[in-house]
């Protein structure tokens, strides 16, 4: 079954999760990236995955995609052992990238088409017509024929969210996606994910902004090898919570409106590398 | 003037030089895109010396026949870079110090091979420092042929082998055959090299798989485009080193790869004069 972005967009009405995780351990020689993890996520909802560095964030969205080999335990894709090809899109952390690649805005859209395209044929009007749509769903159709390092951070970012939506992905794993980002371009982050939420498809965002986990995802997912909790931030963002997952990095403070917590769970934000 | 550049023609080595010139250069230059993009250039070094065993075995079975030595070189090409790998992974050793010390002994082991070989000196410097005028007519149809074959696979497979080089990741997760691709290039690799050997010699191999790519990247956004550009600065070079080597009688090989430099050097001192008044 495939999913057009086009014409339907993913209704998926039955309760078959997205992603059915169960005791998941990825063990790295001696240490236990993660153990015993177990959590159904619902397709179309939006999770942002928070904890400290070395909660296993990053291992957790790498053995989603595949990428990490798993230790013990099983993740279910929409009911199905394996990911139907293509429905899983992976967003790099900015840093990760090759800015100075000669391809432009539009050549790297189109790479998320190239699973659907299939060996040895050409995009069809169909491919470039998704490409087009994508890039105008996040902002970025008038950057179509740029060169990818001539633009902001923001942009970059927001590039790989059009090729999440040209591959008509279904599942959206995103690294850390606002490190080195500035306000505004966050900003235009969070509305390009809005585009994506009207398509249906079902994210998962490592982050370390407690506030933006908690405005703008369905849940938040408190992460420190162990799942701590998983619900949405009003519920997970308890202080027995927040302490099992951040440990002695965090300070609990009692303010007027409720808890103030100030974290201490930085991962050394690049210096801002919009151009 | 025009006299200038005809008078070489009279001599068919140098018409075939010059074919042979056009087509190293086009191969190479395309091959070489992905060789700077993906960051192989040293591998590329070490492919061309390793090769230099598989022509000492080949010269010491079937003597100097070039057709019978263009298939030993292109096996030993093919052999050292998918032992790569293989060398890295039973080591656990980085990749490159797995490179320096396979490929160092592998090339010492050629020229100890050559030295065995009595009366060998100038074939050596032919292995070395490629000898363009002695291309014969068989030399180049196997040139063209491996080389359009090698084109015809960029041609194919340019959307998969852009994505592999660009993202791995991205590859992975569309499930593209990536060991398959990886595969691929080092093949397309080992025969740019061995075509390259017969024109520049393995010493100078690697300035026509990286140079003229390296220029084009100065100008060029999209990477067809860089590869078209590439080709054209290199089948230039080719040409321009040529009649250089025939007036000022220089080493060929030497010569092309020298001139290529220098468009490189007029080519980034233009990129830096254009940023710095724009």
């Amino acid at each position: 079954m495939t999913v057009s972005a086009l014409t339907t967009p993913a209704t998926v009405a039955t309760t078959v999760p997205a992603l059915a995780i169960r005791h998941l351990t990825v063990r790295y020689r001696q240490t236990e990236a993660l153990s015993d993890v177990s959590v159904d996520i619902q397709a179309g909802e939006q999770i942002a995955i928070v904890g400290p560095n070395g909660a296993g964030k990053s291992t957790l969205l790498k053995a989603i995609a595949g990428l990490q080999p798993i230790t013990s335990g099983e993740i279910r894709f929409f009911g199905a052992e394996r990911a139907e090809p293509n429905t899983i899109a992976y967003v790099p952390q900015r840093l990760q990238v090759d800015w100075r690649f000669p391809v432009s805005v539009s050549d790297v859209v189109l790479m998320g088409r190239v699973g659907r395209i299939g060996l040895l044929r050409r995009p069809s009007h169909h491919d470039r017509l998704l490409v087009q749509r994508a890039l105008e769903r996040v902002g970025l159709a008038a950057f179509a024929n740029r060169q990818i390092g001539h633009l902001s951070g923001g942009q970059q970012q927001r590039v790989f969210l059009a090729r999440a939506l040209a591959q008509e992905a279904r599942l959206l794993l995103m690294d850390e996606p606002l490190v080195g980002l500035d306000i505004p371009s966050q900003d235009e982050i969070f509305r390009a994910l809005a585009a994506l939420r009207a398509e249906g498809v079902t994210i998962l965002t490592a982050l370390h902004d407690l506030q933006q986990a908690a405005r703008y995802f369905d849940r938040v997912m408190l992460l420190n090898r162990r799942l701590i909790a998983y619900a949405p931030a009003r519920e997970a963002f308890t202080a027995a919570n927040l302490v099992a997952t951040y440990g002695g990095h965090l300070h609990l403070l009692s303010s007027g409106d409720g808890l103030l917590t100030v974290a201490d769970t930085c991962c050394n934000p690049t210096p801002d590398g919009t151009l | 003037m025009i006299e200038l550049l005809t008078a070489p023609l009279a001599y068919p080595f140098m018409q075939r030089g010059l074919i042979a010139a056009l087509l190293v250069g086009l191969v190479c230059a395309v091959v070489g895109v992905y060789v700077v993009l993906r960051g192989m250039a040293f591998l590329g070094d070490a492919l061309a010396h390793t090769i230099l065993p598989g022509i000492a075995v080949g010269y010491l079975i079937n003597g100097a026949d070039r057709g019978a030595l263009f298939w030993w070189a292109l096996g030993a090409a093919l052999v050292s870079s998918f032992s790569i790998g293989a060398v890295s992974r039973a080591t656990r050793m980085r990749e490159d110090t797995a490179i320096g010390i396979v490929f160092a002994a592998m090339f010492a082991l050629g020229v100890a091979l050559i030295s065995t070989v009595r009366n060998s000196a100038v074939d050596l410097s032919h292995v070395l420092f490629g000898n363009i005028l002695g291309v014969s007519e068989s030399d180049l149809w196997r040139i063209a042929v491996f080389g359009a074959v090698v084109l015809a696979a960029i041609a194919l497979f340019y959307k998969e082998l852009m994505v592999i080089t660009f993202d791995p990741v991205l590859a992975a997760t569309l499930r593209l055959p990536v060991r398959f691709f990886d595969f691929l290039i080092l093949t397309m690799l080992a025969v740019a090299i061995v075509v390259a050997i017969q024109t520049v010699g393995v010493a100078l191999t690697l300035a026509i798989l990286v140079t003229p790519p390296a220029t084009a990247a100065f100008f060029t956004h999209r990477m067809h485009t860089m590869m078209i550009a590439a080709a054209l600065l290199a089948m230039l070079a080719g040409v321009v080193g040529l009649y250089a080597s025939y007036y000022l009688s220089i080493a060929s090989g030497a010569a092309i790869v020298l001139t290529s430099t220098l468009i490189f050097a007029l080519v980034w001192a233009g990129s830096h004069l254009r940023r710095r008044s724009g």
